[in-house]
């Protein structure tokens, strides 16, 4: 099949869309605490970097994760377990970090050689088994009560026991995370990527190691799993066994699938309107999991590009 | 440890792997013809043990016709659902039978959670065995509780009964024939569509057979198989994903080598299977029974 050249106009359009969606991304984000709670905001960042993370993997790399709490679960803790005992904010957040980057080298390496639902199940396996560590492990993860009650020091003059400057602070973390998803996609590597998502046999026939890419994707994915939950973390001040539930790892499906898989905008945009749903389904006493379980067969069934792919399907077809 | 001690969690073991195999059987058998990964077998499960619990409570029926009838009231509500939803999702990536039946099984837990609230201002209920089962049984070397050894059992007899439909009679063939090559096997005049609703039928109802049985020892209760279901997962990638004999051999297997895990060394409990899971993985990616195709 020869490959034709995409025409300039084209390319100036897509290139066009892009910084539309990235500067209507960012001036809600900038505004989002003036709109919301400062803390639901704060929550909309971390689970949106955890779904675009999440999007890497599944909507650029064709591996449906379903055990991606694992990572964000194990920063979640880190940076907890850090912070109370007497660490600075950037040695937490970058621990966290750093154990879900290297929590995800055993585990990619075992579970990449697995394709589709196989690869599903095993990274689910293992979620669990990081799950029930944290459960046993109680003289560490606080077991059932978790670990509350840390301090979060000032850095840099910034006084973290306001929510709006935890805020803008994770913003500008969220803003680094989001930028290295979008520029591992653009790079050739994403190209590689896409093409061993699309055809594995034909990338490895001219010269891609479709292994090696999966699992340097699964690294740059865990990792930016940790920043989000490393994130979540800090602007909670609380952490629990929730955030390593195999729920969790469902959750952050929903909204990448919500707001459009293979888009690194959608995610973000898909966290919002899920945290948005279930705070106001909180607040209204309504059964949440009902709703949301609701949702999510909806949307699996009927709106499987999301609230960008469709947007962006419109667009394109006009 | 005494010997005593072991024997008794050999046989605790047997009870939990008679869970582990009814379900992972029906997981196997639903994916090996149908190729759905049913994440919400867990939650039939529970709907297995909660229809149980609700029929005693609106009828009065006692455990033996509620271990008929709970089954064919989960399997009738799993092929309305094959009918209506699961369907419509064939032909694209397996992925999204996963995901869609995860947001099922969000959806029925939380409203088995309600209606137990509502009717029954209960969060889990409990249910007694049937009288014939009450009591122990001395077996010489161990005492046992006589519903367990029954658990055991049934299990067994119903794992064999499916082997054997399966590989060795003639509905088996039209079934393996059906989910083989579709068209051929629609060409002699079968209808495919209906037997695989019937198989999807087939495999839930053993979840909610496990659910039944599962009722009198564990309280009814609407997350109760949310945990089970991923140890259950696990089962299945040791076994080989689709392999019949597979999942009952290494449901069995692995309740008892948790249990005797967990009288030697007691936080192993939950992790083993996990560990076990990650062994076999590096040694055979397709599982002990799987055929490595059968990692597609």
């Amino acid at each position: 099949m020869t490959v034709l050249p995409r025409t300039a106009a084209r390319t100036d359009r897509q290139r066009m869309s892009r910084a539309a969606w990235l500067i209507g991304l960012g001036v809600v984000l900038l505004i989002l605490p003036r709109l919301i709670y400062p803390v639901l905001a704060l929550d909309i960042l971390a689970w949106g970097l955890f779904a675009v993370a999440f999007d890497l993997l599944f909507g650029f790399s064709g591996l449906l994760s379903f055990g991606h709490a694992a990572f964000w679960g194990t920063s979640a803790y880190v940076t907890a377990f850090l912070l109370s005992h007497g660490q600075s904010v950037p040695v937490a957040l970058l621990g966290g970090t750093a154990s879900a980057l290297l929590l995800a080298v055993p585990i990619g390496f075992l579970s990449v050689r697995s394709i589709g639902i196989y690869f599903s199940m095993i990274t689910l396996a293992f979620a669990q088994m990081i799950s029930f560590v944290a459960l046993q492990w109680t003289d560490v993860t606080g077991g059932e009560n978790g670990l509350q009650g840390f301090a979060r020091p000032s850095f840099l003059g910034l006084d973290f026991s306001d929510s709006i400057t935890r805020y803008y602070f994770c913003l500008v973390l969220f803003a680094l995370g989001f930028s290295v998803a979008y520029r591992t996609v653009r790079s050739p590597f994403g190209q590689a990527l896409q093409a061993v998502r699309d055809n594995e046999q034909r990338a490895q026939s001219i010269g891609f190691d479709p292994g090696r890419f999966k699992f340097t994707a699964f690294l740059i994915s865990a990792a930016l799993a940790g920043l989000a939950g490393s994130m979540f973390t800090f602007g909670h001040g609380v952490v629990s066994l929730d955030v390593l539930n195999w729920r969790t790892s469902g959750e952050v499906v929903m909204m990448t699938l919500l707001g459009g898989t293979g888009t690194l905008f959608g995610p973000v945009i898909g966290a919002g309107l899920v945290l948005l749903l279930r705070d106001t389904l909180t607040t209204a006493n309504l059964p949440v999991g009902i709703v949301t379980g609701l949702v999510f067969v909806l949307v699996v069934l009927f709106f499987r590009r999301g609230v960008v792919g469709t947007v962006q399907h419109w667009l394109r077809r006009r | 440890m005494n010997t005593q001690l072991l024997l008794i969690q050999v046989f605790n073991g047997l009870v939990n792997g008679a869970f582990y195999a009814l379900l992972s059987l029906g997981l196997a058998v639903i994916f090996g013809m149908l190729r759905i990964v049913n994440f919400m077998h867990g939650a039939l499960y529970m709907l297995g043990a909660f229809a149980a619990f609700a029929l005693g409570q609106a009828f009065g029926l006692g455990f033996w016709p509620s271990l008929i009838l709970a089954p064919i009231i989960v399997a009738l509500l799993g092929m309305v659902l094959e009918r209506t939803l699961l369907s419509r999702l064939y032909g694209l990536d397996p992925s999204y039978n996963l995901l869609l039946t995860f947001g099922l099984t969000l959806l029925t837990q939380d409203l088995v959670k309600q209606f137990m609230l509502s009717h029954y201002a209960v969060s889990s209920a409990p249910y007694t065995p049937p009288a014939a089962l009450a009591g122990v049984v001395n077996l010489g070397f161990v005492v046992f509780p006589k519903y367990r050894l029954f658990v055991i059992g049934l299990s067994l007899v119903i794992c064999l009964l499916t082997w054997f439909v399966i590989e060795k009679t003639r509905v088996g063939a039209i079934i393996r024939a059906s989910t083989e090559n579709p068209g051929v096997t629609r060409a002699f005049g079968i209808d495919v569509g209906k037997w695989v609703t019937g198989v999807f039928g087939v495999g839930v109802g053993l979840a909610g057979l496990a659910g039944v049985l599962a009722a009198p020892i564990y309280s009814v209760e609407p997350y109760m198989g949310a945990e089970l279901i991923i140890t259950t997962f696990a089962v299945v990638v040791i076994g080989g994903l689709g392999s019949i004999l597979g999942s009952v051999v290494t449901g069995f297997a692995v309740g008892v080598l948790a249990a005797v895990g967990a009288a030697l060394y007691p936080p192993i409990a939950n992790t083993l299977v996990f560990i076990l899971m990650a062994l076999v993985l590096l040694v055979r990616p397709s599982g002990l029974f799987g055929l490595p195709e059968g990692a597609k």
